[in-house]
């Protein structure tokens, strides 16, 4: 009797909770045993509102494509046309986003330099002073000026070919940062004037200068340093990207970088990445309105980062009216970051290649964002550096082959008006239209 | 000596000229008149040159400083000597925040008092300062050393590192992670030389040694409320 009854009761499938999922439930356990914050590199892992919910609508009767191979779309970009004596000239409109000696290797920063070179284009120097291999290596360097200061030094500063001033960052805006002690060799340490094997704090605000009036006195500091040849960027996280960029242009700045929440950082909190900033989507417009408010659109160049990842992005940025975008986290994976060839290892760290983004310990399999000097020997910097090359030119071309698609000439012909968004979220943030409408939310003179 | 008037001939034009200044220059002299508290005076210098500043200055000056002896006959602005690497700066008067701030060589002596955040983030700089200084002064200062001879506001050493702090007068509060430490030999030995170099006739034993306590060295949760 007992055996029937049990039978005919259907089994229920077990159900997990939408709130109290896998993941967070991981999360809860691995606080209550460590009682500290989840760390971690790279930029916001959420799913976002991106440039892949935009698409180009390619020639039609009345825009003519131009040939593939055969008819000439430009990509160069002149940057810091406003004051500086020598604005950067770049090939292609794509840079290397700023990444510091001590998150990665020596000859990590050395490959960046190298294919950024061969590519034509600039690589960033990060928090903790330029490093003779990355100088020596990069045609074209740009010097990053943070509240830390760490490496700070005059002679370095006129050694660069431009200066970014770096107010925050799409990962953390409002952050400073933390390079833990394990990453902290004895070079590294020498380099930033601490002790060796300390966790290194970074400041969050700069020490010697607070707000738009005194950035404009700062900003004046350093062109009298460097004589005024070489530009100013102001580096900005996605945070109010309106006024910001009004308050960087009026404080002086050559160049606005405008770094979203996908944009990487070499660590911090978790909950700080996914849970502070906007998506890189909702941030280029306003920054461009400001531009245009002001007058300066096209002459303080806008460089828009976090989460560019291949030629339809850097074309969907500029076509929304950026001058150039900046890569960090792809050009990571470009030298062999998250590789599965080295799945075994990533295995043994709890991880998955793909997935790894404990670069603060310094136990990277690829030999990038380490200092132990056994992993970095696996990375090779020329290959590294070709890997890069190739990447950035592969991206180069596609961005090409999407703006012959739509008739431009010059990869900064291409607008807003070549652009439908797939979602209403997507229409809103690009204001363009959602595809086969001519509506977006918020479009003057109309309603929703 | 060459005396250059600001106000007649520009900031851009005094910079580059000092700048142009190189390790043997003949023109080792140069008096500054009519400053007018104009910001970013004699920045960015590379060269064992004397630099006298007649009157009040704004923000930065002497930024980025290596091997001049710059002197400033009034007081001066935010961030004086900011990020120096090697050289002497003299203030006659008082100096405003953020003196010295994450300076790595040299000499700062500011004879009257400075304000809040005093070197922070210092790097190897020295500072004397003759009178008192503000709140949060040292804060994350890394190595170097800050003298005062007056008083300290509150949160003195916050966040410090391993630059050395002395202090003659009262300190309002220390900031976390620093404390008042024994003064040893070598101490005062430092102390001796500094004080002269900074034409200061305070006394070595007078003064009080603070320094980090070095317990947010790395990272532990039981000292949470600290950070």
């Amino acid at each position: 009797m007992d055996k029937r009854k049990k039978s005919i009761i259907p089994l229920t499938t077990p159900r997990y909770s939408a709130t109290f999922s896998n993941d967070v439930n991981s999360d809860i356990r691995r606080a209550a045993a460590t009682g500290i914050y989840d760390i971690r590199g790279g930029g916001a892992k959420r799913k976002l509102p991106t440039f892949d919910d935009l698409l180009f609508l390619g020639a039609s009767i009345s825009r003519y494509p131009l040939e593939g191979y055969r008819e000439k779309c430009e990509t160069n970009v002149k940057i810091g046309t406003r004051y500086a004596k020598n604005p950067i000239e770049l090939d292609i409109p794509i840079t290397i986003a700023g990444m510091s000696f001590g998150a990665l290797s020596g000859p990590a920063k050395e490959a960046l330099g190298r294919g950024a070179s061969a590519a034509g284009t600039s690589t960033t120097t990060g928090d903790g002073g330029m490093t003779p291999e990355e100088r020596e290596h990069s045609t074209k360097l740009v010097y990053q000026y943070l509240p830390s200061r760490y490496g700070m030094n005059p002679d370095d500063l006129r050694k660069a070919d431009a200066i970014e001033i770096v107010i925050g960052q799409g990962a953390k805006p409002g952050g400073g940062g933390m390079l833990l002690g394990q990453k902290i060799s004895d070079r590294v340490a020498q380099m930033r004037n601490l002790p060796t094997g300390i966790d290194q704090r970074s400041a969050c605000r700069h020490p010697d200068w607070t707000g738009p009036d005194d950035l404009e006195i700062k900003i004046q500091e350093l062109r009298e340093i460097t004589a005024w040849k070489v530009p100013v960027y102001v580096k900005l996280a996605g945070a109010r990207p309106y006024y910001d960029t009004t308050l960087a242009v009026k404080a002086g700045a050559d160049a606005i970088v405008l770094d979203g929440m996908q944009g990487g950082t070499a660590a911090t909190q978790d909950v700080f990445i996914e849970h502070v900033g906007q998506p890189t989507l909702a941030i280029v417009r306003p920054a461009v309105k400001a531009l245009e408010d002001l007058g300066m659109h096209r002459k303080v160049q806008l460089i828009l980062s976090g989460g560019i990842r291949n030629g339809a992005d850097v074309a969907k940025a500029i076509a929304l009216g950026a001058d150039a975008v900046a890569i960090g986290s792809a050009a990571l994976v470009a030298l062999g970051d998250n590789d599965p060839i080295y799945e075994e290892e990533y295995n043994k760290l709890g991880t998955t290649a793909g997935a790894y983004d404990d670069w603060h310990e310094g136990m990277d399999p690829a030999g990038i964002t380490t200092q132990d000097p056994e992993l970095i020997k696996r990375f090779d910097p020329k290959e590294g550096g070709r890997r890069l090359m190739n990447y950035l030119k592969v991206m180069t071309l596609e961005a090409q082959t999407i703006a012959r698609a739509c008739g431009k000439n010059h990869l900064h012909n291409l607008e807003p008006e070549d652009l439908v968004a797939l979602t209403m979220e997507a229409a809103a943030m690009a204001q363009v239209p959602l595809a086969g409408t001519s509506w977006y939310p918020g479009k003057p003179g109309t309603s929703y | 000596m060459l005396q250059f008037d600001l106000q007649k001939h520009g900031l851009r034009s005094l910079n580059s000229a000092l700048q142009e200044q190189k390790e043997k220059t003949n023109q080792t002299s140069w008096e500054v008149i009519n400053p007018k508290g104009s910001h970013s005076i004699a920045v960015g210098i590379d060269a064992p040159i004397e630099v006298n500043i007649k009157g009040s200055t704004g923000y930065y000056c002497g930024g980025m400083n290596q091997q001049a002896n710059i002197t400033v006959k009034g007081s001066v602005g935010p961030g004086v000597a900011e990020n120096m690497m090697s050289g002497k700066v003299v203030i006659e008067g008082d100096a405003s925040q953020y003196a010295g701030a994450t300076g790595q060589g040299g000499l700062l002596v500011i004879k009257g008092n400075a304000s809040s955040r005093c070197g922070i983030s210092m790097k190897g700089i020295n500072i004397v300062v003759h009178g008192n200084i503000g709140h949060m002064s040292a804060f994350m200062a890394q190595s170097g050393n800050l003298i005062v001879c007056g008083d300290a506001g509150d949160a003195l050493g916050d966040s410090l590192y391993e630059a050395k702090l002395f202090i003659r007068g009262c300190v309002k509060s220390l900031g976390t992670d620093c404390e008042q430490k024994e003064m040893r030999p070598e101490h005062m030995d430092l102390l001796k030389q500094l004080l002269s170099e900074a034409e200061c006739d305070a006394k070595p034993e007078e003064f009080k040694r603070y320094g980090s306590a070095r317990k947010l060295y790395n990272f532990n949760i039981d000292n949470s409320d600290a950070y």
